[in-house]
């Protein structure tokens, strides 16, 4: 699904992907980990062209990355910052993309969902950050692609809307499709992750489940065997 | 590409700026038509102001305008979209509503003038096509200027510059230097000065065309003997394509090497 070959990034003097080798073959939920900085997002955006590496090959679903974009067709991508053209309606937002990405949809069911119906017809600046959220969510379900990107997505949820989120992401686990999410609340990661990536350095330090994370590091408890990642290789 | 085109279209023409840039050239046309009653004085005038003011409202709402999209930007990014579509479609989009609202800002008064019948409409076009070039000009530069800074104050900072400079230093600086040189020959220097600025350029074949140049005594035959000839006409034109071409590059290059 996603292939990464001796990627390198840095921005000015800071090197954050550092010689990242990745291959995800597997359809199911990976979790991507790693501290504030460690590079997820920047990773994420390597994977669908918006960073640009000094060095390296992505290629997704036999499609290489750089200097394409037809294969981001087959992604649904959830930014990290939910951040829209303020003057636009929800409405408005949610045809447009509709409009550009042109494939068969489910908005409807998700506004639902998400309880956005009140919302469709105000503008994107006067929403609050969680409504923001929950728009940016209907924009990532909406399509139906095999390899779904999810970049914090739990960020600035109510807890329905969080329980709401964790059985979309179980329904389109069962569709076969690969899944990827970065998030820093550990217990849903553990609940839903069925690989987990740790990414520290510039590389991908751990690749696993929880499970074996958990007997690696000698700590059952998902939480604590993540601090002793950090601790012990900062020692 | 002209999807997005659309939706940049479709988003400034709800924008007040838009109505604001096409209600002061609705204003500016009716007072000089109609207060003033003489097409072509009325012509001189408008040169004057488009000359400047097309370039400034260009850069400034440019750079206003790329920085503003950036979200917009970013949500197109992560889409099946290529970058040339999503940075050549917002600017084609702008730089259209812009001339947009010179044209229709200008041209209702003209038409309801009855510029169509008089002799005058070629003045006019050419002043038309000449605020239509500033506009793809420094639109195209206000972009360039956006994707190489990130810091908005500072790309605020340089779109100044940039008007200031091309529109006032440039022929200060030009002035200067024919008195500080005037023992040489200076006509070719000063076809090449003016034909490098585009403001410049624009405002010689806009007075050429009127017809004035023996205003500009000495100069102003040497002018009328290079721009008035069609070689003189195609050659300005290319520079003028030029500098909408090479900034438009410009954007292509930088966009497909940028971090977002
Ligand atoms: N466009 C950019 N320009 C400069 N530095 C950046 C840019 N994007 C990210 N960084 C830096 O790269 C590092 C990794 O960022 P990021 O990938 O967002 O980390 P994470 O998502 O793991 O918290 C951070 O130190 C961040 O400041
Ligand atoms: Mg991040």
């Amino acid at each position: 699904m996603v292939t990464i070959t001796n990627l390198h990034k840095q921005f000015g003097n800071l090197k954050v992907l550092n010689g990242l080798n990745l291959q995800i073959t597997e359809a199911g939920i990976i979790a991507i980990l790693g501290p504030n900085g460690s590079g997820k997002t920047t990773l994420i955006k390597s994977i669908l062209g918006m960073v640009l590496p000094q060095q390296g090959e992505i290629k997704v679903i036999d499609s290489k990355v750089h200097k394409r974009y037809g294969y981001r067709q087959k992604i649904d991508y959830l930014p990290q910052i939910a951040n829209f053209p303020s003057n636009l309606k929800v409405k408005e937002l949610i045809e447009m993309v509709k409009d550009l990405r042109g494939q068969s949809t489910r908005d409807k069911e998700l506004i639902q969902l998400f309880k956005l119906e009140p919302y469709l017809d105000k503008k994107l600046g006067k929403l609050s950050g969680g409504s923001r959220q929950k728009v940016n969510l209907v924009l990532c379900f909406m399509f139906d692609s095999p390899l779904i990107i999810l970049d914090e997505p739990t960020s600035g949820l109510d807890p329905v809307s969080l329980i709401r989120l964790r059985e979309l992401i179980q329904q389109e686990k069962v569709k076969g499709k690969t899944i990827l999410i970065t998030s820093h609340i550990m217990s849903f990661v553990e609940e839903i992750s069925d690989r987990i990536i740790f990414l520290l350095e510039g590389k991908i330090y751990f690749k696993g489940t929880v499970n074996d994370l958990k007997t690696v590091t000698g700590e059952p408890n998902f939480e604590h065997a993540i601090a002793n990642i950090l601790t012990s290789n900062h020692a | 590409m002209l999807k997005i085109l659309k939706y940049s279209f479709y988003d400034l023409s709800r924008s007040r700026w838009s109505y604001v840039y096409f209600f002061f050239y609705l204003l500016l046309g009716v007072v000089l038509l109609f207060l003033n009653n003489d097409l072509s004085n009325a012509v001189i005038t408008l040169m004057n102001v488009i000359i400047i003011l097309v370039p400034l409202i260009s850069t400034i709402f440019g750079v206003m305008y790329f920085y503003n999209s950036r979200e917009f930007t970013e949500l197109l990014l992560a889409l099946p979209v290529s970058r040339n579509s999503i940075f050549l479609g917002q600017y084609f989009g702008l730089a259209i509503s812009l001339s947009t609202s010179l044209i229709l800002g200008l041209g209702l008064p003209f038409i309801a003038y009855g510029v169509l019948q008089s002799g005058a409409i070629w003045d006019f076009a050419s002043l038309l096509i000449s605020g239509v070039f500033l506009s793809l000009i420094f639109t195209a530069l206000a972009l360039n200027i956006a994707l190489s800074n990130e810091n908005k104050i500072k790309g605020f900072g340089l779109a100044i510059l940039l008007w200031l400079f091309m529109a006032i230093v440039y022929d200060g600086l030009f002035l200067v230097a024919l008195v500080y040189f005037q023992d040489y020959p200076l006509d070719k220097f000063s076809l090449i000065t003016i034909m490098l600025n585009p403001i410049d350029l624009s405002r010689i074949l806009i007075l050429l065309k009127l017809d004035i140049s023996a205003l500009l005594g000495y100069t102003g035959a040497v002018f009328k003997d290079f721009f008035g000839t069609a070689l003189g006409t195609i050659i300005s034109f290319s520079v003028l394509i030029c500098w909408v071409i090479l900034p438009v590059w410009r954007i292509k290059y930088i966009s497909e090497k940028k971090d977002f």
